[in-house]
């Protein structure tokens, strides 16, 4: 596997991603609860941690395939369980926004958490742990191990600082979540007693290769499924969403959404089982749609804003899902590029609506107006954000949404993308006229009777980052996308024998939008998919 | 070669024999007016020294003794181990959370390590009889110390149907010894293995095999034979408990495994398929029980029922990868287990005041470390990965999937989810933050000694090791498996080996 030559760094850098966080938490815990001390070494360890991811694009050899940054150490002799991780074009830039997130929600915590930030401060970082996890593991066991643990930390701090009845939410969020990954576990147990490996570039190679009983084959991808659709969550599955953004504290409902879930999906589902998935991918196409609009309708009559925020959430990672399905190169590109951006603007506006909540107390929508007379940089800050989340042009959420849609429309269906983009334009509307009853119109009674100062400068000193990157990322997106489509779609690989791999069709290739037929690495050499054989 | 001394394949149980005399004897021979507590730095002592005994045993060749009644093997050893752990934190515990003026307290200490020497001979006994004494060695003084509050109503209520319903099982047990007896002729486990397949009345064999299984599976707490577990645990003091829900349940399992493993192997047709009810019901039961509990102990206590029904999972496992799992998760989940019910044996006191979930209400706000540790073990008890509830469920539910088992696998898996949300409510409870108007229960604050921190400590140490690299202690469950599965009988040797010894 060890394609390029390594510097020891970078033999271990993704360990020492994981790493550090811990050591930040368990330091934590053990210092006094003075003088702000946890607040400040988490703030260290999250910047220590997102200078260390950024050691990965650095030295990532875009344009490769496979995965680069590898470490494979056998961790239990029976199973055969392996420390194994590694990252590719797919998961390089989701490490690097969870670790970009991380300092950002310690600042957003920096006033809202008095009480006890010793625990907060301790389990946000292990948070941090088990989501760089699930993004850099290469072995099953391990990634469930991750995708597990992540669960706790959030479970209980939702309990903690839940802003009316937080232990209803927290078991909400983690029933739903917890319950799904039992099949998914037994799932995993199947294919190691059929294959022997949890190894995922093994698994791949023998779900392709039509060993394993297609029957059966069918109920593990769907357990799978489920368990991720679960997390993303996909329309009817949703009933965790809108009480977890309701009570959780601002900086974890921010690096929690979405982002599990839908690098599960691509990696997991779509990466591990391509026919399963081609088979169940109308279904998916069709949920997708529904929840962009539904999502997109729920919004628009939420009264409170985090509700508003989680409904709008389900619509945006609709979007995703059916960029997943849509099994197009480009619509995977469009939607990895959509996380990042989703994350990043999602971000900026939970810190700004955390910074409004901490101001007025009050989260109803209703309650707020006319705000940007007196805070005229918040509100600035917000309508770019906005316009980011809404896909305005030159911002980073155009890029992702246009090349989802146009994909969709070339390669999936044009009554669906039709659909979906009758979803975006609803998103512009609820954003919109978000924007519009927070801070302008007449100013209501609250922000009379409460004069508030404007962003303090440790606010703007996160804010201006994220808004410029927005832009960064809607100007030059050739900086991210190379290496994502790398991840999706990598160069045929330099010997046929070690990599088996099938030519999919890639029915945007006819358009001329993504260029010549995809070869994937995923699928057998023995199943030429139907269209290509057409 | 020189024969090893008979002595030497029970040191462990003679170091703990003589531990506890002398601690009786001192606690005879001291002033009355002096306190007692440095006696049970002497069992806690004692009990260290039988331990590093039993690893030094490791080094005898594998052996039996006495007329083949008791051996030494990777299986008894690992047990004694185990045990002598428990033990061992349960002392430390005891230690400093027994009031000052608690009456009889050097016996208290002296019956512990007398239970403990029955729980260690339970697991190295090869002969029935031995194994009947053993049982009731340590039965007698765990029932005496489930009714030690005797000042509440509920310590000697808990005493008494313990016992009762104790003897009766144990007398189920005997029965069935009886009936092997009488169709083999022999009370010797390998003996038995050797003889029982050419038996000439097998009704007397297959007899026998659920008579001694209704015993153990009583002692083990597993449904339909549970239902003295709630209010034992609940009217025994929280040390006791975590001692009474750990270390006998532990012997009682090495002495189910060698039952069905290595005395009956050619009936794995009959006992597979009895042991995968009983795990399903187990867990079933336990779990929808422990949903409706407000009170945190009787909640655990069926929490405990519902762990032997995943452990009983791994009986279905083949051979030694089920015997493995069960070793296992039988380590983990006393690690857990001890380490839970230290943490409720602190929040609540010895008298327990505070004995409701509700009563747990913002936990981690008043007692930050407490909180953390409760949650903690409770997300062990979950089987949440990286601690050692998950490879224990991990284990067990793999051996259960490579014998063939996938739907006990499947419905144990979504016990464990309905299992989750009573844990979590328990640990989010804890973890709430107590708003106005809620009334805030009032605690002493709880004694933190040295031996408490020390026994934590332990509890903790073991669960993340087990979790984070389990590779040692599993590869000490796979020789135990392996030494219970090659016993010095030929006959008995593979589970499937359907073939009639010579003669």
């Amino acid at each position: 596997m060890m394609t390029a030559p390594m510097t020891s760094i970078g033999q271990s850098i993704l360990t020492l991603i994981l790493l550090v966080p811990l050591a930040g938490a368990i330091l934590v815990a053990l210092v006094p609860d003075r003088f702000k001390l946890p607040n400040w070494i988490a703030l260290l360890t999250t910047l220590a941690t997102f200078v260390l991811t950024l050691h990965l694009p650095a030295h990532f050899i875009s344009g490769q395939s496979g995965f680069q940054f590898e470490q494979n150490l056998p961790w239990i002799e029976s199973p055969a369980i392996f420390y194994h991780v590694g990252v590719d074009g797919l998961s390089l830039w989701l490490v690097v926004l969870v670790g970009l997130l991380a300092p950002v929600g310690v600042i957003a915590s920096w006033n809202a958490i008095q009480t006890r930030s010793k625990i907060f401060y301790s389990l946000f970082l292990i948070q941090q742990t088990a989501m760089f996890g699930v993004f850099v593991s290469l072995d099953l066991l391990l990634y469930y191990g991750f995708w597990e643990l992540s669960l706790v930390p959030m479970a209980i701090l939702i309990a903690m600082y839940g802003r009316k009845d937080g232990p209803r939410a927290a078991l909400k969020f983690f029933l739903f979540t917890f319950i799904p990954s039992a099949p998914l576990l037994v799932a995993i147990l199947w294919l190691y007693a059929r294959t022997g490996t949890f190894n995922f570039t093994d698994l791949q190679y023998q779900t392709a290769s039509g060993v394993l009983p297609a029957g059966a084959l069918f109920w593990v991808a769907l357990a799978f499924l489920f368990a991720f659709a679960v997390k993303v969550p996909v329309f009817p599955l949703h009933g965790w969403l809108a009480d977890t953004y309701n009570e959780a504290p601002v900086a974890l409902a921010m690096v929690v959404a979405g982002k599990l879930g839908l690098y599960s999906m691509l990696r997991f589902h779509v990466g591990l089982f391509s026919v399963q998935a081609r088979a169940i991918a109308p279904l998916l196409i069709a949920l997708a749609v529904i929840g962009i609009l539904y999502g997109a309708c729920l919004a628009l009559v939420q009264r409170d804003f985090w509700r508003l925020m989680a409904f709008a959430a389900l619509s945006h990672l609709s979007l995703i899902v059916l960029a997943i399905y849509g099994l197009t190169f480009l619509g995977w590109a469009g939607g990895v590029y959509q996380i990042l951006s989703h994350g990043v603007v999602d971000g900026a506006l939970f810190l700004l609506l955390g910074a409004l909540e901490l101001r007025y107390a009050t989260s109803l929508i209703g309650s707020y107006g006319g705000l940007a007379a007196k805070l005229p940089r918040a509100a600035s800050y917000f309508v770019i954000a906005s316009l980011a989340m809404i896909g305005l042009p030159m911002l980073s959420g155009f890029i992702g949404e246009f090349l989802i849609l146009s994909s969709t429309f070339a390669g999936v269906s044009r009554p669906w993308a039709v659909a979906a983009t009758l979803g975006v334009i609803l998103g512009a509307a609820y954003m919109l006229w978000l924007v519009q009853r927070l801070f302008y119109g007449p100013e209501s009674a609250l922000a009379v009777s409460k004069p508030s100062a404007d962003l303090r400068f440790g606010e703007l000193a996160v804010l201006t980052p994220l808004v410029v990157l927005m832009l960064v990322m809607g100007l030059a997106p050739s900086l991210w996308l190379n290496s994502i489509r790398a991840g999706v779609h990598p160069p045929p690989p330099p010997s046929p024998a070690a990599h088996a791999s099938v030519i999919l069709s890639d029915r945007s290739a006819a358009k001329g939008v993504e260029g010549s037929a995809g070869v994937f690495r995923i699928a057998g050499p023995t199943q030429p998919s139907p269209e290509a054989a057409r | 070669m020189n024969p090893v001394p008979d002595i030497y394949r029970i040191l462990p149980e003679v170091i703990l024999a003589l531990t506890g005399v002398a601690v009786m004897l001192l606690d005879a021979s001291l002033p009355p007016a002096w306190p007692r507590r440095p006696l049970g730095w002497v069992a806690a002592i004692g009990t260290t020294v039988a331990l590093w005994a039993s690893l030094w045993q490791l080094s005898l060749p594998e052996g039996s003794a006495f007329f083949s009644t008791v051996e030494t093997s990777a299986f008894t050893v690992f047990f004694h181990v185990l045990i002598c752990g428990i033990v061992l934190v349960a002392l430390l515990l005891s230690l400093d959370t027994l009031p000052e003026h608690t009456h009889h307290q050097g016996e208290f200490y002296a019956l512990v390590v007398f239970g403990a020497v029955g729980m260690c001979l339970l697991t190295s006994a090869v002969e029935l009889l031995l194994v009947f004494i053993a049982l009731e060695i340590s039965s007698i003084s765990t029932y005496v110390l489930a009714g030690w509050r005797k000042q509440t109503g509920r310590g000697p209520e808990a005493a008494i149907k313990y016992f009762l319903l104790g003897s009766f099982a144990t007398a189920f047990l005997l029965y069935g010894i009886a009936l092997i007896f009488g169709a083999t002729g022999t009370t010797q486990i390998y003996q038995i293995a050797l003889l029982a397949p050419t038996a000439q009345n097998q009704s007397l064999v297959l007899a026998a095999l659920a008579l001694m299984l209704v015993g153990i599976l009583f002692k083990v707490s597993a449904a339909p034979f549970h239902v003295w577990t709630p209010d034992v645990y609940e009217g025994a003091p929280s040390p006791v408990v975590a001692l009474l829900s750990t270390a006998p349940k532990a012997a009682a399992f090495a002495l189910l495994l060698r039952v069905v493993y290595e005395m009956f192997p050619n009936l794995r047709s009959l006992w597979a398929p009895l042991l995968w009810i009983v795990a399903v019901l187990s867990m079933t039961v336990g779990n929808l029980a422990a949903l409706r509990q407000q009170n945190v102990k009787r909640m655990l206590a069926y929490s405990a029922i519902a762990h032997a029904g995943y452990l009983l999972a791994a009986f279905a496992g083949i051979g030694s990868i089920g015997i493995a799992a069960a070793a296992f998760y039988t380590a983990a989940y006393a690690a857990m287990n001890v380490g839970i019910f230290a943490v409720v044996t602190l929040v609540a006191g010895y008298d327990e005041q505070l004995s409701l979930i509700d009563d747990y209400r913002g936990l981690i706000y008043r007692s930050p470390i407490l909180g953390s540790l409760l949650i903690f073990f409770l997300i062990s008890l979950i089987g949440i990965p990286f601690t050692g509830g998950f490879f224990a469920k991990f284990y067990s539910f793999t051996a259960a999937v490579g014998g063939g088992a996938i739907w006990l696998a499947i419905i144990g898996l979504l016990n464990s989810g309905l299992a989750a949300a009573y844990y979590l409510r328990l640990a989010l409870v804890a973890a709430q933050r107590p708003v106005g108007d809620q009334r805030i229960p009032q605690a002493p604050k709880p004694a933190v000694g040295a031996a408490v921190i020390a026994a934590l400590f332990l509890a903790v140490a073991a669960t993340l090791v087990l979790g984070i690299i389990p590779g040692a202690t599993l590869g000490a469950a796979q020789s135990a498996a392996h030494t219970l599965q090659a016993p010095p009988a030929p006959a008995a040797t593979a589970v499937t080996d359907p073939a009639p010894p010579a003669h």
